[in-house]
């Protein structure tokens, strides 16, 4: 089974966002791993080592730190690496960028893709679904458990939906993008840091991925932000202290009178 | 006779029936359409229960769409993305709105990648500039909003956050204008052949009116039954920090925060939890919170609307008896 996860940088979860003329300040953010890709990445690892044969190839789109990317999964295990160079791609726009991962997952070639449910920078949750798409095969997002029967080429998963989850069955190959809960992913090992130092991370440019510039550049953008501005503040509000049978009945006062909820 | 709309509503049934997230985006649409000029479609796709498309146009959708074929017995993205590019053939709408929900965040990726159109998701606002839809929305689960525009290929797309507009009062006088759209023979390699219902939840967390929380300072699995009961009385839906989730004391499926639900409830109990900016991300749009923690100086406390100062395990059992009163009265 060979197994292609996307995985994209974004800016660590503690972040505090900060907007400068009308932009996120990027400036001084730590990049990390976007946390749903993380899983993606396990479950690709996993599914690998039960079928016992196939490689995982870890693809990642964007300037060059996101190599820091690429060589983190690489320490858990991934086998190879590609570092698809963003120069020129739309890469706010979820419909160019699926447009040259589809390009570079034809190049690498797959039995199945991985990928987060969504990036925790701009959560659009349309990257790895357009992929599909784009690719004609069927997808099944938002994952929390998968079973792959790499003999019959096929597969089941559930996708957690309100109030509970589905059950869907899928023919390979397939899209999958993975939610929290579908594994717990592994830490890497000491060799495995140490094996990343011999890898080499090929750059593929859009020329290399026979990709043309224009059909995923700023022009050929589905959507485009035109400014960011944070959320109003919140007014102060009360403090209770005290007995805690007092501070009770004075809450539910006020959330009857004043707030009005209940 | 072919009718074309302005903007077009895809429906959402649940059991045959239209969700009131669709009634939310169709009540958008018409201000919209009051605004901007042209009409409201609404796309009714799969099984739907006698009435349902007299309800859409009742709520605001001047032509019902309706798509009809064998492969949509059940959702199944390829064959709904085929039926909604079926409906946008035949209405031609500059405009098509989703409801972000579990289905529609599925079905309106591969729809705009179908019909290479731009997508803005989960969207809280709109407005007209220059002829072109501009949308508001969350970005990195509401620590900031971005305002968004579409390129030049129509539709514009955007599927819309539940709870975040108000269904219109039906209008009984409103008729109900039917297009039939057949849809042929679609492959569908990827099909929902079961559900598991999640024990206990009135409600989901996306859709909640009310939500307890729980975080570190609940010590343990088995101190949950304290917010389980306070939901109870509320008739809440039970949430929870990221820091109660990874150590193992609830699924992650109530997870409430960056990575996991952003959440809009009307009233949002934040106990024991003390504020870490990922979780303040995905609940501070609640219309009111209350925060209950022993550490006055906890983060929390900056965006709640009541703190109380004070052992949890004293608060929320006084706080549970006390709602129980009053609900009763």
């Amino acid at each position: 089974m060979n197994v292609l996860v996307f995985v994209k940088q974004v800016p660590d979860t503690e972040t505090r966002i900060q907007i400068k003329d009308g932009q996120v300040d990027l400036s001084s953010v730590k990049w990390v791993p976007n946390p749903y890709d993380e899983f993606a990445i396990e479950e690709a690892l996993r599914s690998k080592e039960r079928i016992g044969a196939g490689k995982v190839t870890v693809v990642s789109l964007g300037p060059d730190r996101v190599k820091d990317a690429i060589k983190y999964a690489l320490s858990l295990g991934a086998d190879e690496g590609v570092h698809v160079k963003g120069d020129g791609v739309a890469l706010d726009d979820p419909s160019c960028v699926a447009t040259v991962l589809a390009a570079a997952a034809r190049k690498v070639g797959f039995d199945l893709i991985l990928a987060g449910k969504q990036g925790v920078d701009h959560d659009w949750s349309q990257a790895g679904v357009m992929l599909a798409e784009r690719l004609d095969l069927p997808h099944v997002s938002v994952v929390v458990n998968l079973e792959l029967d790499a003999a019959a080429k096929s597969g089941r998963a559930k996708r957690e939906v309100e109030g509970g989850t589905e059950l869907v069955e899928f023919s390979l190959p397939a899209v999958i993008t993975a939610q929290k809960g579908l594994n717990e992913p592994r830490y890497a090992s000491l060799k495995g840091i140490m094996a990343v130092k011999k890898k080499t991370i090929p750059e593929w440019t859009l020329a290399d991925l026979g990709v043309d510039a224009a059909s995923v550049g700023p022009d050929a953008a589905g959507v485009r932000f035109l400014e960011f501005s944070l959320p109003p503040a919140r007014a102060a509000g009360k403090v209770l202290e005290g007995d805690p049978a007092d501070t009770a009945r004075e809450l539910v006062r006020l959330l009857r009178q004043e707030a009005k909820v209940i | 006779m072919a009718h074309s709309v302005k903007i077009l509503v895809v429906a959402e049934t649940k059991l045959g029936a239209v969700r009131k997230t669709t009634l939310e985006a169709l009540a958008e649409a018409r201000r919209l359409a009051a605004e901007g000029g042209g009409s409201v479609g609404a796309a009714l796709i799969g099984p739907a229960g006698a009435g349902e498309a007299e309800r859409l146009a009742q709520h605001g959708a001047d032509v019902v769409f309706r798509v009809e074929g064998a492969a949509l017995e059940r959702y199944a993205p390829e064959s709904y993305a085929a039926a909604v590019a079926g409906a946008v053939g035949a209405s031609s709408p500059e405009v098509l709105f989703f409801a972000a929900t579990a289905q529609g965040r599925d079905l309106a990726p591969r729809a705009a990648a179908r019909l290479h159109a731009g997508l803005a998701s989960d969207c809280v606002g709109f407005s007209w500039s220059g002829g072109g839809l501009v949308a508001r929305r969350p970005v990195f689960a509401g620590k900031a909003f971005g305002t968004i525009a579409f390129g030049t290929a129509r539709p514009q797309i955007a599927s819309i956050r539940p709870n975040t507009f108000t269904p219109a009062t039906p209008d009984p006088a409103r008729p109900a204008v039917v297009e039939l759209v057949a849809l042929g023979d679609v492959a569908v390699r990827a099909r929902v052949v079961g559900f598991e219902a999640s024990e206990g939840e009135v409600a989901d967390l996306t859709e909640a009116n009310v939500i307890v929380s729980g975080g570190r300072a609940m010590g343990g699995p088995e101190n949950f039954e304290l917010l389980r009961k306070l939901c109870k009385v509320l008739g809440a839906t039970l949430g929870a920090s990221r820091a109660a989730v990874d150590a193992g004391w609830i699924d992650h499926s109530h997870q409430v925060g960056q990575t996991g639900k952003v959440v809009n409830p009307t009233l949002y109990f934040a106990i024991g939890i003390s504020g870490a900016i990922q979780h303040l991300a995905g609940m501070s749009s609640s219309r009111t919170i209350v925060a209950i923690n022993k550490d006055k100086d906890a983060p929390i406390f900056k965006v709640a609307s009541y703190g109380v100062v004070g052992d949890l395990y004293q608060v929320v059992p006084a706080l549970t008896m006390e709602l129980e009163k009053a609900l009763k009265e």
